[in-house]
């Protein structure tokens, strides 16, 4: 055999195996949009579940989601960011940062069920927080850091050298060299991690069950007081979160329309992880293009 | 001048002629005694003893890997965290290469501009102006003024004049590497050091940048590195020919060019090696 068939064929190989990993996708994809976008109403959308009866909605697992989603990046993107600053502009290659990206990579490749455990152990139990929003964003947040510190790391890690040197080069300190100078041409290839792992968090249930509960109170949309027990923005109510729910549906569902109501959420959170995907694309290359045109 | 640098030079039984320029009456801005640059434990640069005058242009010529960005990098302080550097570094008569010293500062009176242009991710505008906000200088119409007369000197102005505020990554190479000496010259520095910075532009940048350099002699000293014989001999008025971590000749340009004193330089300057 010639080194040209040879070619052709690992060539050929290479295409079957990237097809049939799109075909899994699509199939996927299809399957849970097809059964589940005739679910889709406003008012599946927005009204409370229901325990026993036909045609509740997700509304307040939505609203949690994005909630749980929203207090998990307050937390977790500082602390990333800062540690991603840290580890790639400062930090010199010794035995200490040796082990904290040793850490890093392991705790990013942690089931998050583990995650989960540990959070469930140590909030909710230990810092007797209790099955509440809060245990969940601090679970989210051990989830999220060590991917998340990584992508920024990654971000920064994509801007050249000849960038620092030449603020160095102007009088600047390494402070002002990394706020003013790098992280101003970071900002669309970190967004785009942000968002990405946005998508991530969103979809996460494992770390969630025993963080944040697996019960949905209802919720008073009128009351944004977050000390009051109904509020939405309580922090310390339980929440369960829209891939919670699926699994709480199929697992022990009881309602009639139990089937119906699962296909119907993960049709929402499938198209909520495409609309993240899509708009860290389409974000991160607008500002590119921001930065580097006219 | 009589250190254990020139003991060890014996030893080296190296061939030398270093002209001390203050015997030639020279005015010198900056100068350097016993300079040596470690990478780890691999000493780059064995011996710098340089003066440099100013309001010339001097130019560093020499093989690759012979220690002329080195040396360049070690005069701003910019090798800190990469090397270790130890000797004088006499600029205006103090002594830069000690720890005393307020780096920022001395970047500030020493640019530089490298070998790839590198503008940063902003207007063309803000590369120049940002540096000034941070120390503090707000006042709109001085930036104006201190944005337009630094593109002036670097001979951009007129091209960009109407576009102040387009970002810088759409220029030309030529002209980010302009937007760069502008932005180098805002911060007003005495001397500017530059590290092959034609290399990655055409011949018509190049001799754009060349005539740019000519016009800058006029207010600051200016120390290039370059592996361009022609331009060596067309712009600078003294040259060092670096070896192997050594400066092994030093002299006006036109000697260097015309009658080296150096065998290596010769055979060097006439092409036939390096
Ligand atoms: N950051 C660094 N770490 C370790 N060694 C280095 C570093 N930079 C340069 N060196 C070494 O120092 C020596 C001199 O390098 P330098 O870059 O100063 O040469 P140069 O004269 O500028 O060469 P060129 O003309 O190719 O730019 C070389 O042996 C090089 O390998
Ligand atoms: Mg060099």
């Amino acid at each position: 055999m010639n080194s040209k068939t040879q070619n052709k064929m690992a060539i050929g190989a290479l295409y079957g195996i990237a097809g049939f990993v799109v075909l899994i996708l699509l199939a996927l994809l299809g399957y849970i949009l097809i059964s589940g976008t005739p679910q889709l109403s406003w008012h599946f959308l927005t009204a409370p579940a229901k325990a026993f009866l036909k045609g509740g909605g997700v509304g307040v697992q939505l609203f949690n989601s994005f909630y749980l989603l929203f207090l998990a990046m307050l937390i977790s993107f500082p602390i990333a960011l800062g540690a991603a600053i840290y580890l790639y502009e400062y930090a010199k290659n010794n035995w200490l940062t040796t082990t904290i990206r040793t850490a890093i990579e392991i705790l990013s490749s942690l089931p998050s069920v583990v995650v989960g455990l540990f959070g469930f152990l140590f909030f909710v139990v230990k810092l007797r927080l209790g099955f509440s929003i809060l245990s969940g964003a601090f679970a989210l947040t051990f989830f999220n850091l060590p991917l998340l510190t990584r992508s920024i790391e990654d971000s920064l890690r994509t801007i050249s050298e000849t960038q620092r040197e030449g603020g160095l080069a102007l009088g600047l300190s390494r402070w002002e060299t990394v706020t003013k100078v790098i992280l101003p041409a970071a900002v669309p290839s970190i967004l785009t991690g942000v968002i990405l792992s946005a998508g991530r968090v969103f979809g996460e249930a494992a770390a969630l069950i025993y963080t944040a509960g697996q019960s949905a109170p209802a919720l008073n949309f009128m009351d944004w007081n977050p000390f009051n027990i109904s509020s939405p923005l309580n922090p310390m109510r339980p929440a369960e979160t829209l891939a919670v729910h699926i699994w709480k549906i199929n697992s022990e569902g009881i309602m009639p329309d139990a089937k119906a109501i699962s296909s119907g959420s993960s049709a929402v959170l499938v198209l909520a992880i495409l609309i993240f995907n899509f708009a860290a694309r389409y974000l991160g290359k607008r500002l590119y293009k921001r930065l580097t045109s006219a | 001048m009589l250190t254990s640098n020139d003991v060890r030079d014996d030893e080296a039984m190296q061939e030398r002629h270093v002209t001390q320029l203050t015997d030639v009456g020279e005015d010198i801005i900056l100068s350097t005694h016993d300079l040596h640059v470690f990478y780890g434990q691999h000493e780059a640069l064995f011996e710098g003893d340089l003066q440099f005058a100013n309001h010339k242009i001097t130019a560093l010529i020499g093989p690759s890997g012979s220690g002329k960005s080195t040396f360049l990098r070690s005069l701003n302080r910019m090798n800190d965290r990469i090397a270790t550097v130890t000797g004088q570094i006499m600029y205006r008569g103090v002594d830069v290469n000690q720890p005393a010293i307020d780096v920022y500062e001395m970047r500030r009176r020493v640019g530089m501009v490298f070998q790839r242009p590198n503008p940063f991710a902003k207007s063309i505008y803000d590369n120049i102006a940002f540096a000034l906000q941070l120390r503090g200088v707000t006042d709109r119409h001085q930036l104006d003024e201190i944005v337009e007369t630094s593109l002036r000197q670097a001979a951009l102005w007129d091209q960009v004049k109407d576009e102040l505020n387009k970002s810088a990554l759409a220029l030309s190479g030529g002209q980010a590497q302009r937007l760069c000496i502008a932005r180098a010259i805002a911060v007003k520095p005495d001397i500017l050091l530059l590290d092959e910075p034609a290399s990655a532009l055409d011949p018509v940048s190049t001799s754009q940048l060349e005539d740019t350099l000519l016009d800058l002699k006029q207010k600051y000293t200016i120390i290039i590195v370059t592996h361009n014989m022609q331009q060596a001999a067309r712009i600078s008025d003294y040259t060092a020919f670096f070896n192997a971590g050594r400066v092994l000749e030093y002299d006006t340009t036109s000697q260097i060019f015309t009658n080296p004193q150096v065998k290596i330089t010769s055979d060097y300057v006439s092409g036939n090696f390096g």
